[in-house]
C-alpha cells in the first residue's frame, strides 16, 4: 500500500510491554496519536502478512497483538520519521497517560 | 437464612455490594421496525449524521461519567472516528444497504470476533461494541435521545444492561439493578460498583410484573412484594451494612487484620490480571484463587501454551513477592466447554469435571502444566487441583507436572515444579485429608456444601436447604483447618463464605487463618475481623 507514497518509507520495531497486549485503552492512545500525523503508517505484529492502518482502531483492535510480541511500524509521508518515533515510544513506555 | 420466605425470592451472583428498596423496573431492548431506505446519498448521510449524533451523546456521558467509564466511552468514540469502520459501512450503502442494515451487519461482524477471543478481555469489550451497535440504530430508526424513564431509587431489571444504558439512568436517588444474565466482571458491573450502586446478575427467570422489590447486593438475592417479615429482615441486613461501610474503607489500609493476636491473611480471588484494577485488590495478602476455565472459552476452544503463559505471568508480575494460587481447569459440572468436556453426562456435578476431567485429557492438561511451570519460576506461585477425591489423584497429577518440568527443562526452557496443593471441596478429601500429600488445602466451600447438603447449588428451589453454616459443613472445614494446623500445612477457604461476614466467626472458629475473598468484599471482610476482635459482634 505505500508503493505509491513520496518520499522515503520509515520503519521501527518495538516490543508490546503492555500486560494484557494491544487492548482497548493502548489501542486508542496508538489511533488518536497516529492521527497527529499526516504520514500514512501502518503497523503488524512482527511476520504477519498484512499490514494494518494504524490509525483504525478497529483493525488494532483485531491485530490481537499479545503481551510480548514485537510491532512493526512503517510510515510514509512528510512527517514519517517523527511519526515512527513518537509510536515507538508510546509502545516501548507502556502507553502511558499524557498529561493534558 | 431462615425466616427469608421463598414465595419471590431469587438468587444470583454479587456484582456489586450494597442494598436497594424500590420501585421494581422491567427494562428490555425493544426493537423497532427497519428502517425505509432512501436514495444512496441520504442514506450515507443518514449515517454520518446518526454517528455525530452517537458521538456528541457518548461525550455528554463521558464528561459526567469520568474515570472508568470515560475509558469505555472514549474506546466507542474511537470506533465512531475510524474511517476505515466507516468506509466499509459506506460500501455497503453502496451497493443498496439501508444504513442501518449496512451499520448492523458490519457492527455485528466486529461483535462476532471479539465474542470468538480466546481472551477474556476481548470477550468482554463485545458488549461495548453491542452498545454502540444499539445506540447507532437507534438514532437511525428515529429513536433520537430516548431518555429511559426510570423513577428514582429503582430497582431496575434487564436481562442484561449496556454501560451507556447504565449511564443514562440516573442514580442520584440510589436505586439497584438485577440483571437475569450478565457477569459481575463486565463494564457494568465495574460501573455499579465505582457508583456504588448494588448489583446482582445471573439472576436467571424473574416474573415481569411486581411493584416494590428488595435487592440484597451481599446476599445476591432479589424479593419481589415482600411481605412484612422479608422487609424486616432487609432492613437489618441494610442497617448493619450502612454502619460499617463507612470505617471499612479506613481499615482497609492498615497492613494485616488480626484477630484475637493471630494474623488473618486475606488473600482475593480472580479470574483476570483486568480483575486487579479494582482499585481495593492492592491491600490483598495475595492471589487465594485464580480460575483459569475461562482461558478455555475461546474460538477452537483451547489456548495454546503462549496464551495461558502471558496470562498467568501477568498476575504474577502484579503480585510481585505475594503467592498467587492458580487452580487448574475446572471444567465440567455446570461449567461444560466443547471439545473438552464430555457431553450427556446424566449427572454433571458428579461426572468426569475438574481434575478428573484433566487426568483425562493429558494432551489438553499438559499445555497447562507446561504454562505453569514456565510461569512458576517468575513469581510466587502455587498450583491447586480441583475435585480431587482421592491421593492418587494429586499423585497422577504431580507426576505429569513432574514429568512436564523435566521435558521443558530439557528443552532448555526454564521451569519449576511450583507448589502443589489441592482444593478440599469433595467430602471423602475433607475426611480423608491427611491422606493427600499436598503442600497447601484450599476449601471449596460452595460445592462442599453442595456435595454435604445434596443440594444442587443451581437450584433456586433449594436455597433455603443451601446453608453453608449447616454444622455438617463447619465440621468438616473445621476438621480439615485442624489437620492443617497440626501438620504444620496452609488452608485457606475460597468459597462464596468467605466473603460473606456473616459466616466469618463461624470459619474463625473453625480454625482458618487464611481467607480468599472476592475484592468488592476485601474492606469488609477486614472490617469484620477487626471487629470480632474488639469483641463486638456482627450486630
Amino acid at each position: 500500500m505505500l508503493d505509491k507514497a513520496d518520499g522515503q518509507i520509515f520503519s521501527g520495531n518495538v516490543q508490546l510491554v503492555h500486560a494484557v497486549g494491544m487492548h482497548a485503552r493502548p489501542a486508542v492512545k496508538l489511533t488518536k496519536l497516529a492521527k497527529k500525523f499526516q504520514a500514512q503508517i501502518s503497523v503488524r505484529v512482527e511476520g504477519a502478512a498484512e499490514w494494518i492502518n494504524a490509525k483504525s482502531v478497529a483493525k488494532i483492535m483485531a491485530m490481537r497483538a499479545a503481551h510480548g510480541s514485537t510491532i512493526e511500524i512503517k510510515a510514509s509521508g512528510s512527517d514519517a520519521e517523527a511519526a515512527v518515533a513518537a509510536l515507538v515510544k508510546l509502545i516501548e513506555t507502556d502507553f502511558p497517560d499524557e498529561v493534558s | 437464612m431462615q425466616g427469608v420466605a421463598a414465595a419471590l425470592a431469587y438468587r444470583g451472583r454479587t456484582a456489586s455490594i450494597g442494598f436497594a428498596h424500590g420501585p421494581f423496573v422491567r427494562v428490555d431492548a425493544e426493537t423497532s421496525g427497519d428502517r425505509i431506505a432512501g436514495s444512496l446519498v441520504e442514506e450515507a448521510l443518514a449515517l454520518r449524521k446518526a454517528i455525530d449524533t452517537a458521538s456528541g451523546q457518548i461525550a455528554e456521558l463521558a464528561a459526567i461519567a469520568g474515570g472508568e467509564a470515560a475509558q469505555i466511552l472514549e474506546f466507542q468514540v474511537a470506533l465512531l472516528e475510524d474511517e476505515d469502520l466507516i468506509e466499509e459501512i459506506l460500501a455497503a450503502i453502496s451497493e443498496g444497504d439501508a444504513a442501518d442494515v449496512a451499520w448492523r451487519s458490519t457492527l455485528d461482524a466486529q461483535i462476532a470476533d471479539y465474542n470468538s477471543a480466546e481472551d477474556e478481555y476481548l470477550k468482554a469489550r463485545s458488549s461495548d461494541l453491542a452498545d454502540l451497535r444499539d445506540r447507532v440504530m437507534t438514532i437511525l430508526r428515529g429513536g433520537g435521545a430516548r431518555a429511559l424513564a426510570i423513577p428514582s431509587g429503582a430497582v431496575v431489571c434487564a436481562d442484561d444492561l449496556p454501560p451507556s444504558r447504565f449511564l443514562e439512568i440516573d442514580w442520584s436517588g440510589g436505586g439497584g439493578l438485577a440483571l437475569l444474565r450478565g457477569s459481575p466482571t463486565s463494564h457494568v458491573a465495574m460501573l455499579a460498583r465505582a457508583r456504588g450502586i448494588p448489583m446482582v446478575v445471573q439472576l436467571g427467570a424473574v416474573p415481569e410484573l411486581g411493584a416494590t422489590a428488595l435487592l440484597d447486593g451481599e446476599g445476591a438475592t432479589l424479593e419481589l412484594d415482600p411481605n412484612a417479615e422479608q422487609l424486616r429482615l432487609f432492613e437489618r441486613r441494610r442497617d448493619i451494612h450502612r454502619k460499617s461501610r463507612a470505617s471499612a474503607r479506613a481499615i482497609l489500609r492498615r497492613p494485616t487484620a488480626l484477630w484475637r493476636g493471630e494474623r488473618i491473611r486475606l488473600l482475593i480471588n480472580i479470574q483476570h490480571v483486568d480483575d486487579l484494577a479494582h482499585a481495593d485488590a492492592q491491600y490483598a495478602d495475595g492471589i487465594g484463587l485464580m480460575r483459569t476455565e475461562f482461558l478455555l472459552t475461546g474460538r477452537g476452544g483451547l489456548p495454546d501454551e503462549e496464551a495461558q503463559f502471558a496470562a498467568y505471568d501477568a498476575v504474577l508480575r502484579w503480585a510481585g513477592q505475594r503467592p498467587v494460587t492458580i487452580r487448574t481447569f475446572d471444567a465440567g459440572g455446570d461449567k461444560p466447554v466443547p471439545g473438552f468436556t464430555i457431553d450427556g453426562e446424566a449427572n454433571p456435578f458428579l461426572g468426569v469435571r475438574g481434575l478428573r476431567l484433566c487426568l483425562a485429557r493429558p494432551e489438553i492438561f499438559t499445555v497447562q502444566l507446561r504454562a505453569l511451570a514456565r510461569a512458576a519460576v517468575r513469581g510466587n506461585l502455587k498450583v491447586m487441583f480441583p475435585m480431587v477425591t482421592s491421593a492418587d489423584e494429586l499423585e497422577a497429577g504431580r507426576k505429569l507436572f513432574a514429568d512436564t518440568v523435566q521435558r521443558l527443562q530439557a528443552e532448555g526452557i526454564a521451569a519449576m515444579l511450583p507448589e502443589l496443593g489441592i482444593m478440599v471441596e469433595v467430602p471423602a478429601a475433607a475426611l480423608a485429608v491427611n491422606s493427600f500429600k499436598a503442600a497447601f488445602f484450599s476449601i471449596g466451600s460452595n460445592d462442599l456444601a453442595q456435595y454435604v447438603l445434596a443440594c444442587d447449588r443451581s437450584n433456586g428451589a433449594l436455597a433455603p436447604l443451601m446453608d453453608p453454616l449447616h454444622p455438617a459443613v463447619l465440621e468438616l472445614i473445621a476438621r480439615t483447618a485442624e489437620h492443617g494446623r497440626r501438620a504444620g500445612i496452609s488452608v485457606s477457604l475460597c468459597g462464596d463464605m468467605a466473603s460473606d461476614s456473616r459466616c466469618l466467626p463461624a470459619l474463625l472458629n473453625c480454625g482458618l487463618r487464611e481467607l480468599s475473598v472476592t475484592t468488592s468484599a476485601l474492606a469488609q471482610i477486614k472490617q469484620t475481623i477487626d471487629r470480632l476482635s474488639s469483641g463486638g459482634n456482627l450486630g
